[in-house]
């Protein structure tokens, strides 16, 4: 029995990490849970094994019945009937084996039927299910739209809907719109006040609305009437089963077929306020979009995964001039760095999960009981890596995955350009990674601030205070002098960027993966300690690549001048 | 009160035959079992799914699955309960040892009749024996009447089950009273994964002799939680004729066992006209191939 937990080592490794340890006892709450419920663990170590097993039966629903569903998805695809969305007969089949298994709700507390796991193993979830099939990952992975409800609703909505997901149905959130894509602040979705039924109504239309004909969508609507900024939308809830929304047409796209890219039109569709009023872009939808991108980093790294071993595999089984093409060094050397790539993206996933995690439980605990000072200060300490690190783990997973399914490709030769072989489904199903959820572009601009107010630095130099080991020694020492190069890039940029504004923002996407470079090398090497038989080989290799791209982007930057801001100006 | 329909599965761990290497045999000839992974033997887990969809149907109903094994085969009653059986009896004991399909069937007959189930289903037959006998011996050892190859449950009633059978040449609907013995084939739906909260929750579940050998900690743990306890039955809880049981109530005696090597022979080419077609066909039924 195939099992995409079991046969990768690298995400075992990870479900291991001793910040674990502090998750559970965060999610856990002293394990109180144990007396009221049958399933709840009863201490760390037992908590960790249940990760595990369910973990394991993620696996092999991915290996067992998702994988195999993905090409007839991907041909077939959803359509619209009767204003509805009816989904490919293997998307209904991947559903309902998700469901039997019980894997709705995965973060959920007990209390609304959830299984109460971290972040952490949601993501490692959505990445076996993203290998299995990365637009079958879109519809699921949304559960974590009740994440958001789960942290601003009152508790009478969380108790109608949250349950329900914990049961399988899905999600979607409704954002964008033909003239609000990227610029979510101009939404004219209306919302008013219907005083005689108590409720909210919503009408207009919404475009490229994944999985937009789900069971509960959250919605951002414009409450405050004449207005025409963020300060004038609030999150809704629509609830299907209510009716007044109808798909109007899903978009015919280029990869990710499965996944219903929806239009959609409200037409008095009756639904219910999430937290504030005028809170809706400026706090929900930036919790709902970090949610959202550390998802798509998984979504990515999974794609990663399913390009590289597809690659691996035709490169041992093709044979040119005698041999496995594997063995030309060309090729070799694709696939050692289409490998490392896939470690470094998911070092950085699991490590930027981690944070979330600790974070958004201190957060949680904060609403049951006021936090003592020093878990003030971890929440703090959390908050601010989580959210450095989620536009970097999503920017680089997503442009990895599309790396890695160019190579994948290309590997697989004239072959690989035909419909035959997975290979070309995944590179279409790559490319609209680093676009939506907030394209590479707007990473950067989330992630600049963190250079510049030197969260990344910061966390740099933590990462300097592990002693290396014999064998990674050169290596750190290596990371050292990056990490100088990294520091002398900001002074200049930003020593450049008072004499010329603009320069900045210019050089904003090289100083981010300067940074981002350094800190994977860095989680890599860490695991190349811990654990060298696993991780010494694809470290060195990646380290190399990294350093290589940091020169060039450092080398870019000292030769730049101020009047490139000019010269480059469209 | 409600009546609780009663079903139990009849499973078997079996050796991983279907992925064999080198190592499979032993040299005197008989299987290895060290080098063979133990599993679900495959059709009990078809069966395990009907069986869950006879509860599903019927709702008050509760699936327990039986297995006769040595303890290690308990892993197949948390499997089931993993996957959404109620509970299960392990029955096991050296008076077992040895036993054929008659033997076996003997022993599983003792059993069913001291937990009374109202329908048994069970896999077709093993991959370790490819027998198919023991669900048709055990439905005449308690005298109900059998419902072979059944590949989907139609309909099921407080009497009554309707089963779709798979035929060599199509298929056919039977109604059968119940109580009955169903045996499943591998065309019926396959069994659904394990859930995650029964995971989570059974995954302690032991049987009473690996119960004895658990730690402290463990045993008071059980002990609060009566669905974690899997009963064990040894062969005098079974009331059995000992004359029936393991080795002594199997007449079946293996003569010899061979090792057999496939080897590839020489092809033959032949062309697509009919005297060619013809002649293989000759040969085929002459070598009874074919026919």
């Amino acid at each position: 029995m195939a099992n995409f937990y079991l046969d990768n080592k690298d995400l075992q490794y990870h479900l291991s990490h001793p910040l674990m340890k502090r998750i559970i006892e965060l999610k856990e709450r002293g394990f109180a849970d144990a007396k009221l419920y049958d399933y709840a663990p009863q201490d760390t170590e037992d908590a960790l094994d249940s990760y595990k097993r369910v973990l394991e039966i993620v696996g092999d629903v991915c290996a067992e019945v998702i994988a195999p569903n993905a090409e007839g998805v991907d041909h077939e695809g959803p359509r619209v009937v009767n204003d509805h969305v009816e989904y490919a007969s293997g998307t209904v089949r991947n559903i309902e084996a998700l469901n039997e298994a019980g894997l709705g709700g995965m973060t959920l507390p007990r209390r609304f039927d959830g299984l109460n796991m971290p972040v952490t193993c949601f993501a490692m979830a959505n990445e076996m299910v993203a290998r299995a099939d990365a637009g079958f990952e879109n519809i699921w992975g949304l559960q974590d739209c009740a994440e958001t409800i789960n942290e601003f609703a009152t508790e009478e909505i969380k108790a109608k809907f949250l349950p329900r997901v914990s049961a399988g149905e899905t999600c979607a959130m409704d954002l964008t719109e033909p003239d609000a894509g990227s610029d979510l602040g101009a939404v004219m979705l209306k919302a008013t006040w219907d005083e005689a039924a108590g409720l909210w109504r919503l009408n207009g239309c919404k475009r490229f609305i994944t999985n937009g004909d789900g069971d509960i969508s959250l919605v951002l609507a414009r409450t405050e009437e004449g207005t025409k900024d963020a300060r004038g939308l609030s999150m809704l809830i629509y609830d299907k089963r209510d009716g007044g929304v109808k798909v109007r047409r899903i978009e015919n796209k280029l990869g990710i077929k499965g996944s219903p890219t929806c239009e959609l039109v409200f037409n008095n569709a009756p639904a219910v306020l999430v937290g504030d009023r005028k809170m809706g872009l400026i706090k929900y939808v930036m919790s709902l979009m970090n949610a959202a991108r550390l998802g798509i980093a998984a979504q990515s790294t999974g794609l990663c995964e399913a390009a590289y071993r597809e690659a691996l595999k035709y490169a041992g089984e093709r044979e040119q001039f005698g041999k496995p093409i594997i063995g030309f060094a060309a090729v070799a050397e694709m696939l050692k760095n289409m490998e490392a790539k896939t470690l470094a993206s998911r070092a950085l996933l699991y490590e930027t999960a981690r944070f979330v995690d600790i974070y958004k439980q201190l957060n949680h605990i904060s609403h049951e009981r006021s936090l003592e000072s020093e878990e003030r200060q971890e929440m703090k300490f959390y908050n601010r890596l989580a959210d450095g690190f989620t536009p970097i783990a999503k920017m680089f997973a997503s442009e990895y995955a599309n790396e890695v399914a160019y190579d994948s490709i290309q590997i697989h030769g004239g072959s690989g350009y035909m419909k035959d072989y997975a290979c070309e489904r995944l590179y279409r199903d790559a490319r609209i990674m680093n676009i939506y959820e907030g394209t590479t572009q707007l990473q950067v601009v989330a992630a600049i601030n963190h250079v510049t107010k030197g969260t990344y630095l910061e966390q740099i130099m933590r990462y300097e205070e592990n002693t290396p080991t014999e064998a990674t020694k050169a290596m750190y020492d290596r990371l050292v002098e990056l990490r100088k190069v990294y520091e002398a890039a900001v002074e200049r940029v930003e020593t450049l960027d008072k004499e010329c504004s603009g320069y900045k923002d210019f050089h904003a996407r090289r100083l981010v993966e300067i940074a981002g470079y350094v800190i994977m090398s860095h989680i890599m090497l860490r695991q190349a300690g811990e654990c060298e038989a696993e991780y010494l080989a694809p470290t060195t290799i990646f380290v190399k690549y990294a350093t290589k791209k940091i020169r060039e982007a450092a080398s870019y930057i000292n030769d730049s001048e101020a009047s490139d801001v000019e010269l480059f100006r469209a | 009160m409600e009546k609780v329909t009663k079903i139990v599965v009849m499973a078997k761990q079996v050796p991983d035959t279907r992925n064999v290497g080198k190592d499979a045999m032993t040299p005197e000839g008989t299987v290895n079992r060290a080098a063979l992974a133990a599993i679900f033997n495959p059709e009990d887990l078809n069966a395990l799914e009907m069986a869950l969809q006879l509860k599903d149907r019927i709702g008050s109903a509760t699936v327990h699955v039986l297995t006769m094994g040595p303890q290690r085969a308990a892993d197949v009653i948390r499997e089931s309960m993993f996957r959404g059986a109620d509970g299960g009896y392990l029955l096991s004991g050296r008076e077992f040892a040895g036993s054929d399909t008659l033997a076996t069937s003997y022993a599983l007959a003792c059993a069913l009749r001291k937990i009374c189930p109202d329908i048994i289903v069970a896999g077709r037959q093993a991959i370790d024996g490819d027998t198919a006998q023991v669900g048709p011996q055990v439905a005449e050892k308690l005298g109900l009447p059998q419902v072979t190859y059944a590949e989907e449950l139609l309909d099921v009633t407080a009497d009554t089950v309707t089963i779709k059978r798979r035929l060599e040449r199509g298929s056919e609907t039977v109604v059968s009273p119940l109580p009955a013995v169903i045996t499943v084939n591998s065309s019926a739906k396959e069994c659904r994964p394990r859930n995650a909260k029964r995971v989570m929750k059974y995954k302690y579940a032991l049987a009473t002799s690996e119960l004895a050998t658990a730690d402290e900690q463990r045993k008071s743990f059980i002990a609060e939680r009566d669905y974690l306890h899997i009963v064990e039955f040894g062969a005098a809880d079974v009331n059995p004729d000992p004359e029936q049981l393991g080795l002594a109530g199997s007449p079946t005696k293996v003569k010899k066992i061979e090792n057999v090597v496939l080897q590839a022979k020489e092809s033959k080419s032949l062309t697509a006209d009919d005297k060619d077609i013809e002649a293989l066909m000759q040969e085929l039924i002459a070598s009874h191939t074919l026919g």
